[in-house]
């Protein structure tokens, strides 16, 4: 690290305008900003109100299931042979992962700002599902975008949000991934504006996207904090999540970012490998740019086009990464670090064999650095892992590398 | 005097109104850009804008995004966009042209560099399509202090205190979107239009174009009297995509781009 900066009170940010630091903003075309600034005026009003703070914290108590519990990983704990790791146990949220967190408040958003149809971008699916779910919940009317190629590849939560009342739409643009889903539900979105709610799942995008998906994940290391004062009278020494847009790493991280004793660590997926240049880690090897609406770290080429990804889990392959993880990595405030396939695809054994519990191949990752990092540390240290989400989604895919077909 | 402004100034004074086509540079290949731009101000093209290609143009219908897609696989890039405008140069130094495109490609190159080598190559104007006045202040001031003349884009949805900022920084012209939507989309409500515009020229002086959902002769005629000139986009586009190339550039492109002969006679009338 260079010299030292003067820590803000990252609590603060962003500032009025949705910019951390340098990243973020608001990069998008003009008939768009209304609605931005329509959703950021009723954030600002809903988010001091006590009556939607109450009900958005009763759903996630009685829909999500929440609290969701800080585990103590024992067996692999002493396993590994050094600090003691615990998972906070995303995996066993209604829907399966993190995101219905999000999905909740968003929808609750919806509901009060009289929006009676929403629209959402999926990957892997796990956000399309997740906001399918609540759409149903609330019911309200539900279109999900999603590329051709990732329709293909996972047809299981295609058939899920089917059965949830969703309509997939197919998206054959570009890459036929999930930048493409997300730029296709923008267009959508722009030609709807005025009745259509975006919920968009990850913290990037314009202002105030990230700021909010932020604040509806923070439960996440709320908890976290509150579990780790009551279950061990202190705080963790790091906390270890992956990064693919970024919202549950954030969750995660933000009530720790003014704990100057907690490091950190995001945890991008290497792919390949960050030297070979196929993979999805802009914070290790990307640069600076403009897409989906903000300024952040992307993967790109020397004349700025978005180059396209690659990592074995669907969820963490996007070639931008929220902006206030861009600029935490500048402050120097999180360490950014990258796992490879190969990584993630023992971790995601190793944990099933040792303590029974199955991971996404996103949390895969975080899973096989929290390894790696607790090999260095003490049995009197913490490292709190964020189990992201569980694995069930992915039997297929490791299935299939293990050439055993599955119908 | 920019040559924007010149060309409104002399518009006005002839009671004409700019017609304004779009293609994308290296659309359908690169080699026939230039020639297609020179075939446009044969046919009564009075700006040129030039769409840069990106890889997630996020505001454009399906026809643009294909002619942007169809670019890329020529690796055509920023750089090779000005190129295009320099060689057009040589042999035209009347018509304006502007360069349209998404924040990126300008971001990566440098607004230092783009706006340096932009004017080297005779680039008139910049629209960034992502690139809204909240964001736009010193992109803006290297711009004119270049003497490139930054475009905006208005939409139904801006408020009248938007108008006014986005006039305050804008030059040139302003780039007024008739309708909700991506580019090619819908059909235009020429009543919603007209007192869209009305309500823009009480807040700025500025000569307005309108674009999205303008298709034939007869659309541009309906809008041009509201307005200072009207961009053609998808139309043309869909007519680039869909040419027979077999017998030869000097007689597709002209059969071709006769859709903007035919705007130029309506809007005239």
């Amino acid at each position: 690290m260079s010299s030292k900066v003067v820590t803000p009170d990252f609590s603060q940010f962003p500032d009025a305008s949705g910019h951390f630091g340098p990243y973020g903003g608001r990069f998008v075309s003009e008939t768009l900003i209304f609605a931005l600034d329509e959703l950021a005026a009723a954030y600002q009003r809903l988010r001091k109100d006590p009556a939607f703070q109450a009900e958005f914290d009763h759903d996630l108590a009685h829909y999500v299931g929440r609290p969701s519990p800080l585990y103590y990983a024992k067996r692999w704990s002493e396993e590994v042979g050094g600090a003691r790791i615990f998972l906070k146990r995303e995996d066993l949220n209604h829907t399966g992962a993190h995101k219905v967190n999000n999905t909740v408040g968003q929808a609750l958003l919806a509901k009060y700002m009289g929006k009676k149809h929403v629209i959402a971008e999926t990957g892997a699916g796990q956000h399309g599902v997740a906001t399918a779910t609540v759409a149903a919940r609330l019911g309200m009317t539900c279109q999900v975008f999603m590329g051709e190629e990732d329709i293909q590849r996972q047809a299981l939560n295609v058939y899920r949000m089917k059965l949830l009342g969703a309509e997939v739409i197919s998206v054959k643009s570009g890459s036929r991934t999930l930048k493409d889903a997300m730029n296709e539900a923008m267009r959508n979105w722009v030609t709807n504006v005025d009745d259509t709610f975006y919920i968009i799942g990850t913290a990037a995008g314009p202002h105030p996207y990230p700021m909010l998906v932020r604040d509806f994940q923070s439960v996440i290391g709320r908890e976290a904090r509150e579990q780790c004062l009551a279950q061990n009278g202190r705080l963790p020494d790091a906390l270890v999540a992956c990064v693919g847009g970024g919202s549950n790493a954030i969750g995660l991280f933000h009530p720790f970012l003014n704990d100057e004793g907690v490091a950190m660590y995001g945890v991008e997926a290497g792919g390949h490998g960050v030297a070979s240049g196929e993979h999805a880690a802009p914070l290790n090897d990307g640069i600076p740019g403009i897409l989906h609406g903000n300024r952040t770290y992307l993967m790109q080429d020397e004349a700025g086009q978005i180059i396209e990804t690659h990592s074995v889990s669907a969820g963490l392959d996007y070639p931008g990464v929220g902006p206030e993880h861009s600029w935490l990595k500048d402050m120097g405030r999180v360490n950014y670090v990258a796992i490879d396939d190969d990584e993630a695809l023992a971790a995601f054994r190793k944990l099933t064999l040792v303590e029974g519990i199955m991971p996404a191949l996103e949390s895969a990752h975080a899973v096989a650095y929290a390894e790696k990092l607790a090999k260095t540390m003490s049995p009197e240290q913490h490292i709190v892992v964020n189990l992201s989400g569980r694995g069930d989604k992915d039997i297929h895919t490791v299935a299939t590398l293990d050439g055993i077909g599955i119908e | 005097m920019s040559r924007l402004a010149a060309l409104f100034a002399s518009l006005k004074t002839q009671g004409r109104k700019a017609l304004v086509p779009y293609i994308v540079a290296g659309d359908p290949e690169p080699s026939v850009t230039v020639s297609i731009m020179h075939e446009l101000v044969r046919q009564g093209a009075d700006i040129i804008e030039l769409g840069v290609p990106f890889s997630d143009p996020m505001a454009e219908g399906p026809v643009i995004q294909l002619a942007h897609e169809r670019a890329l696989a020529h690796k055509v890039s920023l750089t090779m966009a000005l190129a295009m405008v320099a060689e057009f140069r040589e042999t035209d130094s009347k018509t304006a042209v502007v360069l349209m495109g998404y924040a990126n490609p300008i971001e990566r190159m440098g607004y230092g560099v783009f706006a340096e080598r932009a004017a080297a190559a005779g680039v008139d104007g910049l629209l960034t399509v992502d690139m809204p006045p909240e964001e736009a202040e010193e992109p803006s001031r290297v711009l004119k202090a270049a003497g490139i003349d930054n475009i905006f884009l208005l939409a139904p949805t801006t408020d009248n205190t938007r108008i006014a900022k986005i006039a305050a920084l804008a030059s040139g012209y302003l780039y007024c979107v008739a309708l909700k939507g991506v580019t090619g989309a819908g059909n235009l409500d020429i009543s919603a239009v007209t007192q869209l515009l009305n309500n823009i020229k009480t807040h700025t002086d500025l000569p307005i174009t309108v674009g999205f959902g303008i298709k034939d002769g007869a659309s541009a005629a309906a809008l041009a009297p509201l307005c200072a000139g009207v961009v053609v986009g998808s139309a043309l586009i869909e007519r680039l995509a869909s040419a027979d190339r077999s017998q030869g550039d000097s007689v597709w492109i002209p059969s071709v781009l006769s859709l903007i002969g035919e705007m130029r006679v309506a809007i005239d009338a």
